[in-house]
């Protein structure tokens, strides 16, 4: 198991080798990166001055190694708007982004599971025929439309929730309820899939037929390992529910990261953008570590050597 | 006509039937198993309608769709004036909605086709590259596809267009040159098994160069899986170009596409429910065409890939 997780910290180092290249190079991907970090109201010897600043008259290498040295403790520099060092305006979003994320989660969550297990215990019912729409439709549907059907209803129509913002917690409904839908799409089908290929296993004929309760053999025996590719899945998806974090969080007003990086885009604020992309990119490596340390809680047969 | 060519001719008949045979046989195969799918066949529908809306575009539009219309600003559908009937309304500048709508699908239709040609001939390309060479090429090229997938996909499109400015060839570039990893994984594992196959020792005993050994007999075994994926990722892709652009970080005016119209519609929600609707029915209904049409791929062509 130390092994295991010195291997995956290893394969962690390279992706953040790789990321940092790709933070590095975004911003140079059209020659000098000043062009794209100063409004064009700027003058030639403001540009000039901040070209020097930011060293970027200094040979490549050794912008990218201080770039490195820099990342490594959470320097991307100053935001070229608020003037204050990027990380701390990003830092200040995450709680939020991390707030809709994880309720959205758990959404997803909450509605999969009991929808993929009714629907492998009553294969073809009702309950199944409107778990396979809802995963079908839910994937099809670009999550920022939902948002915007959800804002016509709930707000223009019936106006019970706010539109935009985050002013009170009946804001956090909306966002989360679009991603929570999307997510639950994604994990339900999966749950059934996984839960009747159990249902068909000896062990799973042995427990009933030595006179257990169904009820208890359903939870205890085949809902915990059909949970294991569950797992697996949401941890696969949390890059989805991330992605759609940051187009719902625009469709809202919420003031996470996703909404921060938009903004900062807009007014070419570059050392914000690479400093959340940075923080997206660590927290879905992180998720997706203590997903793999997840497996070998829920079923003891894994051993990762 | 001389008389060897007849000759060879006369030889290469049964041979030349043979495989007529075989292709109309799998052309039989591919309708009847169509037409026992009704998913297919739905799928089929509408990917035509939408190939149709893009081909023929402003042809067959009621009203030209950037023409603005002062007089018809935020007309709820069904409206009519002197110009014809607002069949889904019409947005700020009094544009006729149904007209966008079938012109938007252009840019859906071509960035999610060529992102996703780019895409899965990288993908492929590299993983048989990584099976076939194997060694440190293996380990970088799997490295950098992890990587890739470390990233969730679309904030890393989000930063590089930030960066770099958007428009229509960045999105297609940037959908390309980031979905390959899926491609280039899946590639990669048929190759490992392909490569171990008699036939393959076979052709490679009796001489054949190494190349002629991929492109002969590994490559054509293995893309049944990467076709059937293609197909299912041109769905993901049009969510993503329509994502973006709703953003105002993909295709930009006076370029018409449904994510920008959702844009539009989000700032008149209050006002205007129709255009905040009927764009997003769109993209819906074409994803799902894909998807029911990639569907149908996967259960006829790779069986395997079911449940993935």
């Amino acid at each position: 198991m130390t092994r295991y997780i010195i291997a995956r910290l290893l394969q962690m180092l390279i992706t953040l080798f790789i990321i940092s290249l790709i933070v590095f190079f975004m911003v140079r991907l059209k020659g000098d990166p000043i062009t794209v970090m100063v409004p064009p109201t700027f003058s030639e010897e403001q540009i000039e001055a901040l070209r020097r600043a930011w060293g970027f008259d200094r040979p490549l290498l050794e912008q990218y190694f201080t770039f490195l040295r820099k990342a490594l403790v959470g320097d991307f520099g100053n935001s070229v708007q608020f003037r204050t060092p990027a990380m701390e305006l990003v830092v200040d979003r995450l709680k939020w982004t991390y707030l809709l994320a994880a309720t959205s989660g758990l959404i997803g969550i909450v509605i999969a599971l009991p929808l993929g297990i009714i629907s492998a215990l009553r294969r073809n019912s009702g309950v199944d025929l409107f778990s396979t729409w809802l995963a079908t439709l839910g994937t099809a549907m670009p999550s920022f439309w939902l948002g915007l059907m959800f804002m016509l209803f709930f707000s223009v129509q019936l106006r019970i929730l706010p539109a935009i913002g985050a002013d009170e917690p009946r804001s956090l409904i909306m966002p989360a309820m679009t991603l929570g839908v999307g997510m639950a799409a994604r994990l339900s089908r999966l749950t059934r899939s996984s839960m009747l290929e159990v249902l068909g296993q000896d062990y799973i004929r042995t427990a009933l037929s030595k006179g257990l309760e169904s009820r208890i053999v359903v939870v205890r025996h085949a809902l915990r390992n059909a949970l294991i590719p569950v797992v697996t899945a949401f941890g696969l998806q949390m890059g989805w529910l991330l992605g759609g974090a940051v187009v719902v969080e625009s469709v809202f007003a919420w003031p996470g990261l996703g909404r921060l990086m938009i903004e900062a885009i807009s007014i070419r604020d570059i050392t914000v953008v690479q400093a959340g992309l940075f923080w997206f990119a660590l927290t879905f490596m992180f998720i997706n570590l203590c997903v793999d340390i997840l497996y070998t809680i829920i079923d003891p047969r894994i051993r990762y050597s | 006509m001389n008389p060897s060519d007849q000759q060879r001719q006369v030889e290469a008949s049964p041979l030349l039937e043979a495989s007529r045979l075989r292709s109309s046989s799998r052309a039989t195969r591919l309708r009847s198993a169509l037409l026992r799918s009704p998913v297919g066949i739905v799928g089929l529908l509408i990917v035509g309608m939408v190939l149709l809306f893009a081909i023929a575009g402003p042809l067959i539009t009621p009203h030209v769709p950037d023409e603005p219309n002062l007089r018809a600003r935020f007309k709820p559908p069904g409206y009519s004036d002197a110009k014809g009937t607002y069949l889904l309304g019409t947005d700020q500048l009094g544009r006729d909605i149904l007209s966008r709508v079938i012109v938007g699908s252009r840019v859906s239709v071509l960035v999610g086709v060529i992102a996703v040609v780019i895409s899965g001939t990288i993908g492929v390309l590299l993983g048989v590259i990584s099976a076939y060479v194997g060694g440190w090429t293996d380990v970088i090229i799997m490295r950098v596809a992890d990587a890739l997938l470390g990233i969730p996909f679309i904030i890393l499109a989000i930063a590089i267009s930030g960066a770099v400015g958007p428009g229509l060839v960045t999105l297609i570039a940037l959908l390309g040159f980031t979905g390959w990893e899926t491609y280039a994984r899946i590639t990669r594992g048929e190759v490992l098994v392909v490569r171990a196959l008699d036939f393959v020792t076979a052709a490679r005993v009796v001489g054949q160069r190494s190349w002629l050994v991929v492109l002969r007999h590994i490559v054509p075994n293995v893309l049944s899986s990467a076709i059937v994926l293609a197909a299912l990722q041109v769905g993901t892709t049009i969510l993503a170009e329509s994502s973006l652009s709703f953003l105002g970080l993909g295709v930009q005016p006076p370029f018409v596409t449904w994510g920008l119209m959702l844009a539009d519609g989000r700032q008149y929600i209050g006002s205007a429910w129709w255009m905040s609707t009927f764009p997003g029915i769109a993209i819906t209904i074409t994803v799902l065409g894909v998807v029911f049409l990639g569907d149908w791929l996967r259960d006829t062509l790779d069986p395997r890939l079911r449940g993935k």
